[in-house]
C-alpha cells in the first residue's frame, strides 16, 4: 500500500460530494464504490433510448461491417509495430464522438504486434492479401527476440510432442496471453500522476533490497509501468486531453477510464482483453452529474452507448488457425455488471442504474457478442434487475451469468471476470493464462501406453498397453492417473516456460500498472473434454468396452455393449466420476512448483475449440466416433443429457469450484417455449433457474433463448441475421461469423424445450 | 403397505420449465393411458406394460436431488403421464412423498379416471392440470376414443372441494378448432370457479418419430400445425368467456 496525496484543488473539485476517506490517500477504488455506491432496486422504466447521434455513429460503423467480414478484415496497418503512441489519433466521426480513441488511426483498422510473435502477425496478414513491411521483419528477427520465439528456445522435445499431438493445446506461445485486467477506474479516479506516484514509492521500497533476480526483475517492471503511464498521458493529450488529473465529470470519467483500457489493447493482443467491473463505478459520477442538473439521463445514456461502440470495435490481427479455435473475431471485452456488497453488514446489492445502462445498449445498439456483458448473479440481487436481465436474455441472448455469492467467498465484492469465467480481484489479482489439457485424449493414452491413437506416434512415456479382449476399470484407471501425472507436469513445465518469456519479451506494462504492487498471481490451468472423459470411464465401469486394435496393437476403437449413466443427469454413478476427474487434475497440477509462486487453479472451459478438440481425437469409448466435436466447457456430451437442462446442470454444479477456481462453464440453449407460454412468465422462470442453480453452487451459465429453426434459417440465409448473436461457451458470438462445422456443432447441441 | 414401496410403471421422468405446472419440476410419467387421442405425441406411454418397474421411494430418490432447485424457482412435482390416474396408488405415493420433500405437486390428467382419484390423493394435490380435448361427445369420442362425461364430472368435483385447475386445450386445425367445441369448454370452464387459466396448446408433430419407431400409423402426419391467427382467434374465445387463457 502506498500512501501518497494528490494535488490538493484538483482532488477537491474533482472528488466534490464524494464520500468515504481512505480511498482518497491511497489507490482504492473498491474502498471508493463501496462508499459511493447508489443501489438501485427499481425496474428498467427510467431508460432512455439511442438519441440520433448514437444511431448515426452506429450506422457509420455497421455499413463497414459486411466488408469486414467478406475480407476477414477490414484494413490493417502493416508497418507500425503497434505501441501506447505508435498511432495517430483516429476517429469515427470527429465532430459527434462524445468518447474518443481508436486502437489505430481509423476505425476497424488492425494493428500488428510482433511483440508476442512474428510468425502470427506474417501469417495474418498473409491470410488476408498482406505483406508485412521488411524493415519490421527484419527489426523483429535480426534485432528484437520476441515472446514466441523465445519460448521455442526452451520447450523441450517432450513438450513440443504433446503440443502437436494435441493433447496440449491453445497456449499462448505465439500471441498475447492476455486475461490480465488493468484497474482502468484508476485513471478517472486519481488522474495519471497520482498513480506514477504511488508507483514511484512502490519501486522505491525496493532500493533497500539486494539485487537478487526477483528484485531486479520487479524494479525493472515497475520502471516500465511508470515508463508506459507516461505514454498514456501522451496518447490522451494526442487526442486533446490531460488525464493527469482525476476526471471531473461524467463525460471526463468514461473518456479516461476508455483511454486507459484503449492504451492496452494498443499494445496487446492477449488472447482476452478484459474491461473489469466498471459500470458501477461510473454510475458514481453519472448519477452526480444527474443530481447537478447537468446531465439529463438521455445524455447518461448516450455516454454509455457511445463507450460501448468503441468497445464493440476492438479489434485484433489473429490468423486462420486461430479463429478456427476460437471463432467470431472474440475480444473478450468482459464486463462484470452486478453483484452483491459484502462490505458492510447491509448487505447492499452493487445493482445500480447504470448496471442497467449497460444492458440497454443492447437493445439501442442491437445485440452484440461485444463487450461480453457478465451479470453476476445472486438470489439475493433486487427482483427487478433480475427479471430485467432475465428479459434481456430471452431478447438477446447476449447475456451470461457468473455465481456472485461465490466470486464474494472466494475472492471479494469487487472481483471481475476475465475472458469467460476467470474470477480475480481488480487490480489486486493477475493471471498466467494456461490455456488447457485435452483429457479424453489422455484417458486413450493411459488405454495405449502413451502412444497417440490417431499417428501411432510415442507421445506420453512408454508403458504396458492395457490388455485384453475387455477393459478393466481398476487398470484403466492406474494407467490413467499416471498419465495425468505426466501430462500435468509437461503442462505446467510448458506454461513456466511461456510465462518466464512473456513477461520477458512482451510484458503487459500499462495493465501490470494499473495493478497494486505486489500482485498476487494464479497460473491458470484448464481442461477439455470432460464429458468424453467422464462417460468413457463409466462406459468402461458400467458397461462392457471391448477395445479393437490395429496390427500394430493401437487400440483405435472402442466397442460398447450395453448401457452406461452418462453424465448430465443427476446420475452420481456418472457424475461423481466427473467431480473426481476435476479435483484429480486439479491435485496433480498442484503437484508442480509454479513460476512466480503463482497460485494454480483450472477452468473447465473449452470457448469454440470443442470442435478443434474433437477433430484432434479418436474414436472414445464412450461411442463417440473420431473427429466427432467435444461438448463444450464443463457441458455433458451433446444428446445424452436427456432429462433437461435443469438435470442437465445440476449435474455441472456438482463439480467443485474449490478445484476449479478458474471456472466452470455451462452453457446451456433453450427455446422460448421451454421457459413458459408467455413472456412474462417466461421472465420469471428464466430468473427462478438462475436463482437455483447459483443456491447449488452452479458457478456459470450462458443462457440461449433460440428456436432451432431460426439457427437453420441464419446459417442458410446470413445476411438476414447481420447481428444474430449466441451463447457459447463463455462468450458470446455473432452466429454467422461461426464456421459452417461451429454453426453444425451449436445446431446439434441439445436443445432443451418441450417434448 | 409402506408409501416408498408402492410399485409403479414409470416411463420416464423429466426436469422442466414452464410447461408441467408453475415453476421448475420434476415431472414422471407414467406408463399407461385410457384414451387414443388422435394427436397423442406420446404413443410409448399408453401401454403400462412397457413402463419400467419401479416403486415410488426410487422415483422420490431420483426427485430429491432437484427439490432444492424445484422449491427454489417456485415450481414442485409434476406426475403426467400416460394417465396418471391409471396408477392411483402410485401417484398417491409419490404425491406423499413430494410433499414431506416441500413440493408443490401437481396432477397432468385427462379426467377419464377422475373417478379413480380418491379424496386422499386430491388432499395431497395442489393443481390439476386438467386437459379437457373436446366439448361434444362425438366429437369427444371420435379424438379419444373415450367419453367426455368423466372428465366433466371430475372437474365439477375439483371445483366443487376448491382444487385449482388449469385447463389445457389442444389445438388442432380441422379437429378441435370448431368454435362450438371451444365455447363449450370454455364456457364451461368459466363456470366452474376454480380454473386459474387456460393454456391453449397449438398441435405439432415432434412425436411423429416415436410412431414410425413403434411401427403405429400416425393419424394427423398430415395435418398442420395451426397458425398463429387460429391460436389467437381461440384464446380470445376463452379470454371472451372471462377465463386467463395462454
Amino acid at each position: 500500500m502506498t500512501t501518497t496525496s494528490v494535488p490538493a484543488a484538483a482532488g477537491l473539485a474533482a472528488w466534490r460530494g464524494f464520500r468515504g476517506g481512505r480511498w482518497r490517500d491511497e489507490v482504492d477504488v473498491a474502498g471508493f464504490v463501496r462508499a459511493n455506491v447508489l443501489p438501485y432496486e427499481g425496474d428498467g422504466a427510467f431508460l432512455a433510448g439511442p438519441t440520433e447521434r448514437t444511431r448515426h455513429i452506429w450506422g457509420l460503423l455497421t455499413e463497414m461491417f459486411p466488408a469486414e467480414r467478406e475480407r476477414g478484415i477490414y484494413d490493417v496497418d502493416a508497418r507500425t509495430p503497434a505501441s501506447i503512441t505508435a498511432h495517430a489519433p483516429g476517429y469515427i466521426d470527429r465532430d459527434r464522438e462524445l468518447i474518443v480513441g481508436l486502437q489505430t488511426d481509423a476505425p476497424l483498422r488492425r494493428a500488428i504486434m510482433p511483440f508476442g510473435g512474428l510468425r502470427m502477425v506474417e501469417n495474418g496478414l498473409r491470410a488476408y492479401g498482406y505483406e508485412l513491411d521488411a524493415s519490421v521483419k527484419e527489426i523483429f528477427t535480426r534485432y528484437r527476440k520476441t515472446h514466441n520465439a523465445a519460448v521455442f528456445d526452451a520447450y523441450t522435445p517432450q513438450i513440443l510432442a504433446a503440443r502437436k499431438a494435441g493433447v496440449i493445446t491453445g497456449l499462448p506461445d505465439a500471441y498475447g496471453r492476455g486475461r490480465i485486467i488493468g484497474d482502468y477506474r484508476r485513471v478517472p479516479l486519481y488522474g495519471v500522476d497520482f498513480l506514477i506516484e504511488a508507483k514511484r514509492r512502490d519501486k522505491a521500497s525496493l532500493d533497500e533490497h539486494a539485487a537478487t533476480p526477483d528484485v531486479v526483475r520487479d524494479r525493472e517492471e515497475l520502471a516500465e509501468q511508470l515508463r508506459a503511464l507516461d505514454e498514456l498521458k501522451a496518447m490522451a493529450a494526442s487526442y486533446g486531453y490531460d488525464i493527469s488529473e482525476p476526471a471531473r465529470t461524467a463525460r471526463e470519467a468514461v473518456q479516461w477510464l476508455y483511454f486507459a483500457y484503449l492504451a492496452a489493447t494498443k499494445e496487446q493482443n492477449g488472447a482476452a482483453m478484459s474491461l473489469g467491473r466498471t459500470s458501477t463505478f461510473l454510475d458514481v459520477y453519472l448519477e452526480r452529474d444527474l443530481a447537478d442538473g447537468t446531465l439529463t439521463e438521455t445524455e447518461a445514456q448516450e455516454l454509455v452507448d457511445d463507450f460501448v461502440i468503441k468497445l464493440r470495435i476492438i479489434r485484433f490481427l489473429r490468423t486462420p488457425e486461430y479463429d478456427e479455435l476460437f471463432s467470431g473475431d472474440p475480444t473478450w471485452v468482459t464486463e462484470s455488471i452486478g453483484g452483491m456488497g459484502s462490505g458492510g453488514a447491509d448487505g447492499r446489492t452493487l445493482v445500480t442504474r447504470t448496471s442497467f445502462r449497460y444492458l440497454q445498449t443492447l437493445y439501442n445498439l442491437g445485440p452484440a457478442p461485444e463487450p461480453n456483458l457478465t451479470v453476476l448473479w445472486s438470489p439475493a440481487l433486487p427482483e427487478p434487475f433480475k427479471r430485467f436481465c432475465a428479459k434481456v436474455s430471452l431478447d438477446t441472448s447476449a447475456i451470461q451469468y457468473e455465481n456472485d455469492d461465490l466470486l464474494r467467498a472466494y475472492c471479494d465484492d469487487d472481483t471481475a471476470i476475465a475472458c469467460c469465467v476467470s474470477a480475480m480481484r481488480t487490480g489486486k489479482d493477475m493471471q498466467f493464462f494456461g490455456a488447457r489439457v485435452n483429457v479424453a485424449k489422455a484417458l486413450l493414452y493411459a488405454v495405449n501406453g502413451g502412444r497417440d491413437e490417431m499417428t501411432g506416434a510415442q507421445v506420453a512415456p512408454r508403458t504396458e498397453p492395457i490388455p485384453g479382449d475387455v477393459l478393466d476399470y481398476d487398470q484403466v484407471m492406474a494407467a490413467f492417473d499416471r498419465t495425468l501425472d505426466w501430462l500435468a507436469r509437461t503442462y505446467v513445465d510448458a506454461l513456466n516456460i511461456i510465462h518466464y518469456m512473456h513477461d520477458k519479451y512482451a510484458y503487459e506494462r500499462i495493465e501490470m500498472a494499473l495493478h497494486d504492487y505486489p500482485v498476487r498471481r494464479f497460473l491458470a490451468c484448464g481442461i477439455a473434454g470432460l464429458s468424453v472423459a467422464a462417460d468413457s470411464l463409466s462406459a468402461i465401469r458400467y458397461a462392457t468396452v471391448r477395445p479393437v486394435r490395429d496390427d500394430t496393437g493401437l487400440v483405435v476403437d472402442y466397442r460398447v455393449e450395453g448401457e452406461y449413466p452418462a453424465y448430465g443427469n443427476g446420475d452420481d454413478r456418472a457424475d461423481s466420476i466427473a467431480v473426481w476427474l476435476v479435483e484429480a487434475f486439479m491435485d496433480k497440477v498442484r503437484g508442480n512448483a509454479a513460476y512466480r509462486g503463482a497460485i494454480h487453479t483450472q477452468s473447465v472451459l473449452t470457448i469454440t475449440s470443442n470442435v478443434v478438440y474433437g477433430k484432434h481425437t479418436g474414436n472414445t469409448p464412450d461411442g463417440r466416433r473420431a473427429g466427432e466435436p467435444f461438448a463444450p466447457g464443463a457441458n455433458p456430451m451433446n444428446g445424452r443429457d436427456v432429462h433437461g437442462m435443469v438435470a442437465s446442470a445440476l449435474s455441472v454444479a456438482k463439480l467443485p469450484y474449490a478445484a476449479a477456481r478458474d471456472g466452470i462453464s455451462l452453457t446451456s440453449t433453450v427455446t422460448p417455449d421451454g421457459l413458459g407460454r408467455v413472456d412474462e412468465e417466461r421472465i420469471g422462470n428464466l430468473a427462478g433457474i438462475l436463482d437455483a442453480y447459483m443456491s447449488v453452487g452452479g458457478f456459470h451459465l450462458n443462457v440461449n433463448v433460440l428456436d432451432r429453426a431460426t439457427l437453420v434459417d441464419a446459417m442458410a440465409h446470413p445476411e438476414r441475421y447481420p447481428q444474430l448473436t449466441i451463447r457459447v461457451s463463455g462468450y458470446a458470438v455473432n452466429f454467422v461469423k461461426l464456421t459452417p462445422e461451429q454453426q453444425r456443432d451449436v445446431i446439434n447441441r441439445t436443445f432443451h424445450g418441450v417434448r | 403397505m409402506n408409501n416408498l414401496e408402492v410399485p409403479g410403471r414409470l416411463h420416464s421422468w423429466d426436469v422442466s420449465t414452464g410447461v408441467d405446472g408453475p415453476g421448475t419440476r420434476f415431472v414422471a410419467f407414467l406408463s399407461g393411458c385410457p384414451l387414443r387421442c388422435l394427436y397423442c405425441q406420446n404413443p410409448d406411454t399408453w401401454r403400462m406394460r412397457d413402463g419400467t418397474a419401479t416403486t415410488a421411494g426410487a422415483v422420490l430418490d431420483t426427485a430429491r436431488g432437484f427439490a432444492a432447485f424445484a422449491r427454489t424457482t417456485g415450481g414442485g412435482m409434476t406426475v403426467s403421464g400416460g394417465e396418471p390416474l391409471l396408477q392411483p396408488a402410485f401417484t398417491r405415493a409419490l404425491f406423499a412423498g413430494a410433499k414431506e420433500l416441500g413440493l408443490h405437486t401437481a396432477l397432468d390428467t385427462s379426467g377419464a379416471l377422475g373417478a379413480r382419484a380418491g379424496e386422499d390423493l386430491l388432499d395431497l394435490t395442489d393443481l390439476v392440470l386438467l386437459d379437457i380435448k373436446s366439448w361434444d361427445p362425438a366429437h369427444y369420442r371420435r379424438l379419444t376414443g373415450g367419453e367426455v362425461r368423466p372428465t366433466l364430472d371430475f372437474a365439477r368435483r375439483l371445483a366443487a372441494r376448491g382444487t385449482p385447475v388449469w385447463v389445457r386445450y389442444v389445438l388442432v386445425p380441422g379437429v378441435t378448432d370448431d368454435p362450438g367445441d371451444v365455447d363449450g369448454v370454455a364456457g364451461f370452464a368459466a363456470g366452474l370457479g376454480n380454473v386459474e387459466r387456460v393454456d391453449v396448446l397449438p398441435f405439432h408433430r415432434l412425436g411423429a418419430a416415436k410412431y414410425d419407431r413403434l411401427g403405429i400409423p400416425f393419424p394427423l402426419r398430415d395435418t398442420a400445425p395451426p397458425d398463429r391467427d387460429l391460436v389467437d382467434r381461440v384464446r380470445d374465445r376463452f379470454r371472451d368467456a372471462g377465463l386467463v387463457a395462454y
